[in-house]
């Protein structure tokens, strides 16, 4: 489906308005729960580190730990779980309740390619949102993580913030990057995949919508594991 | 490979069946061009999946299916878009987008066609006086009323001048006044711009109309509507009846009251 949805997005019409208005309620939309999930991952990560690494009288490279972790790993699969659980269900469930209403089918009557209307708008969205909202719940983590080390943990401020700046490395970003893109991607294809695939009125949409969120979530999963693996691999 | 022939309309021993369950099993009929077919049959018998299946937005199991002489058994769904601009047609629910209004739902042809904005408005503020809703233009469909919504339904399919319209059970649950103003539009349609179209319907005053009625253009150069009054065979409207996934019954409407069949006696008596 991903190869066929990529192939006619080449061909006119583009749906660059259906592209916006999902990018708008995507990410807009996303803001609020992405923030608060980055600022208390950034919180705990603080929190943890600092007091483990106090036995080893190391409370110095707090900011390191909390960097290269949220950059690595929390950032981009706590913000795309969020974004599965908030955009997934949603699209899903959006598209379910188009297909038995015969909004599909009028669609297609009417000589719309649902795929290029429907799918690839939301694809290309959670492409460049998804990365994009990882960036804001990094830095709101970075700032958590600040706040909660220099005031509940007693680590001087200027000694968080010069270990969390050389923590980071040119692959850590990158990487920290490509995986968003990826997980967009996965979030995407099995939404829509669930929606358009709907059968059985109002109980299918809702079969629809929870299988669109658990199988983005485990992929998303299993993903992070081999990214990681490729992404250490080039490091 | 590819057959043609001269038919609006034509199904040949098609049979369709949703996972085990036979829906039709051998339906063969033709529209001819310029002409109303109606449709009848008991509920679930089908004749909604007549309609799908004419659109190509399901594929029969076998025979083949030919619309405007063209044979689109086998057409991909790219191939289908050029054959679905000649088609219209009025599904059973609605099925309006419920994110657009009812001005972008009339017009949607259009401006997925790309058209410049005055004259998407123009088609669509003079389809919209054709079933009486000039109103309710920039109101969601979930703002209207069930029979307004058919009627915007209408308009919908009929935007584009397609040459071929099909017509799922229109006039059910409206009041008398705007079911003859729908059938009326659908002899319009039928007498004075040459659509051919299909449509389903239970009523027998759909049947009636239908099949007696038809339109002119009178002296003053209205359109005028009148009875057919003897002058036999006139009308260009035929019938089908479905039963079982077959076709019972094909003709006229004389043919239709006189059938001897106790199943269509039956049918036409309890309606
Ligand atoms: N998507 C589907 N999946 C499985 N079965 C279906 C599906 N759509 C329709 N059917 C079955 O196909 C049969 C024919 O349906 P169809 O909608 O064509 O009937 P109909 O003649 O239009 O009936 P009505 O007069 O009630 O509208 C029905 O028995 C229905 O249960
Ligand atoms: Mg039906």
């Amino acid at each position: 489906m991903a190869g066929r949805a990529f192939m006619r997005a080449l061909s006119k019409p583009y749906y660059v308005r259906e592209t916006m208005i999902q990018m708008d309620s995507i990410g807009v939309g996303s803001l609020v729960i992405i923030i608060l999930t980055g600022g208390f991952t950034g919180g705990i990560l603080a929190l943890q580190t600092s007091d483990t690494l106090k036995t080893f009288g190391a409370t110095g490279v707090t900011g390191t730990l909390v960097m290269t972790s949220l950059v690595r790993e929390m950032g981009p699969v706590l913000a795309s779980l969020m974004i599965a659980g908030r955009v997934g269900s949603a699209i899903a469930a959006e598209l379910g309740s188009m297909v038995v209403s015969e909004q599909v089918d009028a669609m297609r009557a009417l000589g719309t390619d649902p795929i290029k209307k429907l799918v690839w708008p939301r694809l290309f969205a959670l492409m460049i949102m998804t990365p994009a909202l990882t960036l804001v719940a990094d830095i709101v983590g970075a700032i958590g993580g600040w706040i909660v080390a220099s005031s509940l943990m007693n680590v001087a401020s200027s000694v968080y913030i010069s270990s969390a700046k050389d923590a980071l490395t040119y692959n850590d970003i990158i990487g920290g990057l490509i995986k968003p893109l990826v997980f967009g991607f996965i979030i995407a294809i099995v939404s829509c995949r669930a929606g358009l695939r709907t059968s059985g009125g109002t109980v299918g949409v809702g079969r629809s919508t929870t299988q669109a969120v658990v199988l983005s979530d485990i992929l998303i999963l299993a993903a992070d594991f081999f990214l990681g693996k490729i992404i250490l691999a080039f490091s | 490979m590819a057959e043609n022939n001269n038919s609006a309309i034509e199904f040949r021993n098609v049979a369709m069946s949703y996972d085990e369950r036979v829906i039709l099993e051998d339906v063969s009929f033709v529209v001819n061009p310029g002409e109303t077919k109606i449709v009848m049959g008991g509920s679930g018998t089908g004749k909604s999946t007549i309609l799908k299946l004419v659109l190509g937005l399901i594929k029969p199991d076998s025979g083949r299916i030919f619309v405007d002489g063209e044979d689109v058994t086998g057409h991909s769904e790219k191939d289908m878009v050029e054959v679905r601009r000649k088609l219209g047609m009025v599904f059973q629910d609605g099925a309006l987008f419920d994110s657009l209004t009812v001005y972008e739902n009339v017009g949607y042809r259009l401006f997925e066609r790309g058209l410049p904005e005055p004259e998407i408005e123009e088609n669509v503020c003079r389809m919209l006086q054709f079933v009486n809703l000039e109103n309710v233009m920039y109101m969601m469909p979930s703002e209207l009323s069930g029979g307004m919504r058919r009627r915007v339904g209408i308009a919908r399919a009929l935007v584009g001048n397609p040459k071929l319209v099909l017509f799922d059970e229109p006039t059910a649950g409206l009041d008398p006044p705007t079911a003859r103003t729908i059938l009326e539009l659908a002899i319009k349609l039928r007498d004075l711009e040459g659509v051919s179209s299909i449509f389903v319907t239970h009523r027998m005053d759909d049947v009636k109309q239908l099949s007696s009625k038809f339109a002119t253009i009178g002296d003053s150069g209205e359109v005028e509507f009148r009875s057919e009054d003897g002058n036999m065979c006139l009308v260009n409207t035929r019938f089908i009846m479905l039963r079982k996934g077959k076709v019972i019954f094909s003709g006229t409407d004389e043919e239709l009251w006189q059938s001897s069949d106790p199943y269509i006696k039956d049918f036409l008596r309890k309606s």
